[in-house]
């Protein structure tokens, strides 16, 4: 199918990268723009998610449209045994672009080859969350000015962590990022993005300790560590609390530092960080919703 | 002395020569030979200088496309096709290993959307020698020692 979706971040070429940076800046200072009146989305959620989908149907409400879908396929005709296959099928018949989030890894990708209609991929499984990386990058572009020589940190799960990974081969489009990974060696960067990093030329450092190396940070990129990542009991146990940013941690990190996480936290980041003005977090989920407004317009030819 | 051929001459057909003697039954399998409904003869540990021992398959009267018999470069990469006209080898081919390959190969990952519904497997090969191919639907690598075929 012809239809223009947004399946991976590689999907995007830096100039729609930019685009959406702009459109994104664009909808923030003006939020309710009816750009989508009289048109209908499809958010089809076959497995639960609370940010992502209110944030798509905020998007989407502010952009004039209609919602039709699901939120759990259980109240789907997949309960009946319908293949993704047909109910994509039927579902571009009615609407003018699906958002969907699935548990089967590359669903995202066939639903697009079936549907006649633009796609978004709002998780497919542990592979992709496009939409996630792009609000990530607006908040890097809001918060230091642009995505050009930025020194990020990537802090937790760099192994299983889809956000990073995406984030990171983002960052390759731009000038002279320059990676730190502070990871357990079980849930180290895999070598895949370490060779790809070396061939392009682009500095990257590995830590496993998580101590005032972060003072030379512009952004502070959190992941949860989870538990049934690890094969070994207890080696969870080793190093759960090893990960974990603190209020005190913060006071010689430059000014213009933020810290990100693409939420839900559970303990890696400590409750007293949250009234520190490095606490971005919040804001970047907000950030969300304009982001997610910029893709939709982009898609559909709409700006 | 007379020489015999360990597997015997075909008059018309194509011979499947240097094929890894462990892959002998996956070729078979790949090119559905049990379908066909010539004579096929197959060797297998036949002494091969290059190779120490090799496999050998001759197909009477059937002649394979390039990109057929390019799907058996996942097991057979220096596999060599020899086309036999009247007893004569008119031609002979070095199998190539594609840059794609659909079908043929089942994804490892078994949380990939192409073990769930019925969908043609696609892959992108990223590397030959040896094999890693990556998904198309769910962006996995599926290395050679991981390769289950259909």
């Amino acid at each position: 199918m012809s239809a223009k979706s947004l399946i991976s971040i590689t999907d995007f070429s830096k100039e729609e990268y930019l685009k959406i940076m702009h459109l994104a800046e664009d909808f923030e200072a003006n939020p309710n723009q009816k750009l989508l009146q009289g048109k209908v989305i499809a958010t089809l959620f076959f497995e639960p998610s609370t940010r992502t989908r209110l944030s798509f149907e905020t998007a989407i409400n502010r952009l004039g449209g209609k919602i039709i879908g699901f939120s759990d396929s259980s109240s789907s005709s997949v309960s009946k045994g319908e293949t993704l296959h047909d109910t994509i099928r039927m579902v571009s018949n009615y609407a003018d672009m699906i958002i969907m989030r699935h548990p089967l890894e590359g669903s995202a990708r066939y639903a697009s080859e079936v549907s006649s209609v633009p796609v978004i991929n709002a998780g497919d499984g542990a592979n992709q969350h496009p939409s996630q990386t792009l609000l990530d990058m607006y908040s890097i572009t809001k918060t230091q000015g642009s995505l050009d020589n930025i020194n990020l940190f990537l802090v937790g799960d760099l192994k299983y962590g889809r956000t990073v990974h995406s984030l990171l081969m983002a960052m390759l489009q731009f000038k002279d990022p320059i990676f730190n990974f502070i990871a357990p060696p079980e849930l180290a960067m895999p070598n895949e993005y370490k060779i790809l990093l070396t061939s392009k030329g682009i500095k990257y450092f590995e830590h496993t300790e998580f101590t005032d190396i972060i003072n030379a940070a512009d952004i502070i990129y959190m992941t949860r560590v989870q538990k049934e990542r690890f094969i070994d009991p207890v080696e969870y146990e080793k190093v759960k609390n090893v990960y974990i940013l603190r209020d005190a941690m913060l006071s010689n990190t430059k000014e213009n530092m933020r810290i990100l996480h693409p939420l839900p936290r559970i303990n890696e980041i400590h409750t007293d960080v949250d009234s520190n003005p490095k606490a971005y977090y919040f804001t970047q989920a907000k950030n969300g919703v304009y982001t997610r407004m910029a893709i939709i317009a982009h898609l559909l030819n709409l700006k | 002395m007379e020489k015999h051929l360990k597997v015997s001459a075909i008059k018309d057909g194509t011979v499947i020569d240097h094929i890894p003697t462990k892959a002998l039954f996956k070729v078979i399998k790949i090119l559905k030979l049990e379908e066909c409904s010539q004579m096929v003869t197959f060797g297998n540990n036949l002494d091969s200088k290059a190779m120490g021992a090799k496999a050998i398959i001759k197909i009477a009267n059937r002649f394979f496309a390039d990109e057929e018999v390019n799907k058996i470069a996942l097991v057979a990469p220096h596999a060599k096709l020899n086309t036999i006209r009247d007893y004569n080898v008119i031609e002979k081919r070095v199998v190539e290993t594609p840059g794609e390959i659909r079908g043929i190969v089942r994804c490892f990952n078994p949380s990939c959307i192409t073990n769930a519904e019925n969908i043609t497997t696609r892959f992108e090969v990223l590397s030959d020698k040896p094999i890693a191919m990556k998904c198309f639907y769910c962006e996995k690598i599926t290395n050679e020692n991981e390769m289950v075929f259909f």
